[in-house]
């Protein structure tokens, strides 16, 4: 299924300056793939070795994924997906 | 979710007072006894800078009793089209003088202590342990991280807010009710990964947006009205203009707050955020050169003597303020995704620039990795060009 994905401004660069993006996948695992299949690079920024990076939050609506099952969080019909990094600025 | 309040009403308000807090006095939430709360309260906010400004003069013009300010830099000119607590005139002086006087100014009930010392493992839990509650308008990782588990292990709540260009992010953290920071997020971006403001820009205005939230929750918290943002990150889009919420859960691995922590004393915050990346770090050892060997190497190569590539990996925005003379734009992103590599010349020897030195430093560790093994990158960046080599020219 296709579904919204919110990109924030630091990773724009690699959709053209696009915010909100579709994304096929019935699980976070594989909008991840297809994101990265769409906007090669992004996905590195995203993940690492260990999975998920730690300073990367992404939501399914206003859910954190680290609470839910991870990468493997399954993806609903009308789900949208927001990533979020920290930043530091004050 | 509702808390009671976090401090104790002081004994009486002053005709004055009244007088002054009148609109606050008729809303029934406040009334005597919430003013006479803040009256009590003591609020420290790190930072009189962005965030700083509207928080610090927002919690004076409310009356919130004591106000502390951590602060040790100087008013600089390019700190003045968001820092409205200080003015033209104040260009030069220290931020937290300013920023005093400026309270003062708003509200002269207000007592002002100033810490003028940058906060480190050192010193802030004897500066925290005079406050009750802590406001956050710091601009880095390793002050951030540090507040947080001050705030934790002190078992005060912190009233957190950041912002970057046309976004920001605000919450209240507090590990005897809620999340931490480290909950939300459980380490910092390696260096270099997440721009700064001084690099990426920010809407000055969206200062005032963030900090007036972080103004709103620290009054909710020391009167104890309403329900505050613990357990909630409020993100604020201004461009869009929404404001989004999502949950953020205790996270019982949390390293400070959680079961089992590892984190029970404070730490090396410097070392954990870290300034510079190691690799960038091992790139720039014996291949940095600073903005007056690059003059003698641009005046040989005018000369035919000499032969090299000079690269800013800037933003084009940052390029049009003010360039070296002779370099051309190639921004940090196109290396770290690679597209710039194919088309360095072979033949020559590259040399990089930035700023002030940090991001010529990463694009050196990419490049040196992609076998251009005698490349360089400027200490200093252009800011240090404009000091040394062309002080006509203007910084930012
Ligand atoms: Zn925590």
């Amino acid at each position: 299924m296709t579904i919204e994905v919110r990109i924030p401004t630091i990773l724009r660069p690699y959709t053209a300056g696009e915010k909100l993006v579709s994304a096929k996948g019935a699980t976070l695992q594989e909008v991840l793939n297809d994101l990265e299949l769409n906007y090669p690079g992004m996905g590195e920024r995203l993940i690492d070795e260990s999975g998920l990076r730690r300073f990367i939050n992404i939501y399914i609506n206003d859910e954190d994924v680290r609470f839910l099952a991870g990468l493997q969080s399954a993806i609903g019909e009308n789900d949208s997906i927001t990533i979020l990094p920290a930043v530091a600025g004050g | 979710m509702s808390l009671p309040p976090l401090v104790e009403p002081a004994t009486e308000l002053s005709v004055d007072e009244v007088r002054r807090y009148s609109r606050h006095l008729i809303i029934p939430d406040v009334g005597m006894s919430g003013q006479k709360r803040l009256k009590n309260a003591k609020v420290l906010c790190v930072g009189a800078g962005g965030l700083g400004s509207p928080a610090l003069m927002y919690l004076a013009a409310a009356g919130v009793g004591t106000l502390g300010i951590v602060e040790f830099d100087t008013v600089d000119e390019s700190n003045l089209q968001r820092q409205i607590i200080h003015g033209q005139k104040d260009i030069g002086r220290s931020k937290a003088e300013s920023a005093r006087d400026s309270v003062l100014e708003i509200n002269p009930y207000v007592t002002v202590q100033l810490h003028e010392v940058r906060l480190d493992s050192t010193n802030v839990m004897e500066i925290f342990a005079d406050y009750d509650l802590i406001v956050d308008g710091t601009d880095n990782f390793a002050t951030r991280y540090l507040v947080n588990d001050a705030c934790v292990l002190l078992k005060k709540p912190y009233v957190w807010g950041s912002i970057y260009r046309f976004d920001g992010q605000a919450s209240v953290f507090w590990a005897e009710h809620g999340p931490c920071y480290r909950c939300l997020y459980p380490e910092p971006p390696p260096p270099g990964m997440v721009p700064s403001c001084a690099e990426g820009g920010v809407l000055g205005v969206l200062c005032a947006s963030i900090g007036s939230i972080q103004v709103t929750e620290a009054i909710k918290l020391l009167a104890g009205i309403g329900d505050p943002l613990v357990g909630r990150l409020m993100v604020y889009d201004a461009l869009e203009m929404t404001y989004r919420q999502v949950k953020i859960h205790k996270d019982p691995n949390c390293a400070v707050c959680g079961v089992n922590p590892t984190v029970t004393e404070l730490i090396d915050y410097e070392a954990f955020c870290g300034s510079i990346s190691d690799s960038a770090a091992e790139a720039a050892k014996d291949s940095t050169i600073s903005v007056r060997d690059l003059k003698s190497m641009l005046d040989a190569r005018d000369r035919g003597e000499d032969d090299f590539i000079l690269i800013d990996v800037r933003e084009p925005g940052e390029f049009e303020i003010v360039a070296i003379p002779g370099a051309i734009l190639i921004p940090k992103g196109e290396f770290l995704d690679g597209s710039a590599l194919s088309g360095l010349p072979t033949d020559k020897r590259i040399v990089l620039h930035c700023k002030v030195g940090g991001r010529s430093a990463e694009v050196l560790a990419v490049v040196k990795g992609a076998g251009f093994s005698d490349a360089v990158h400027v200490g200093g960046g252009v800011l240090a060009w404009v000091t040394q080599i062309e002080p006509e020219k203007p910084t930012y």
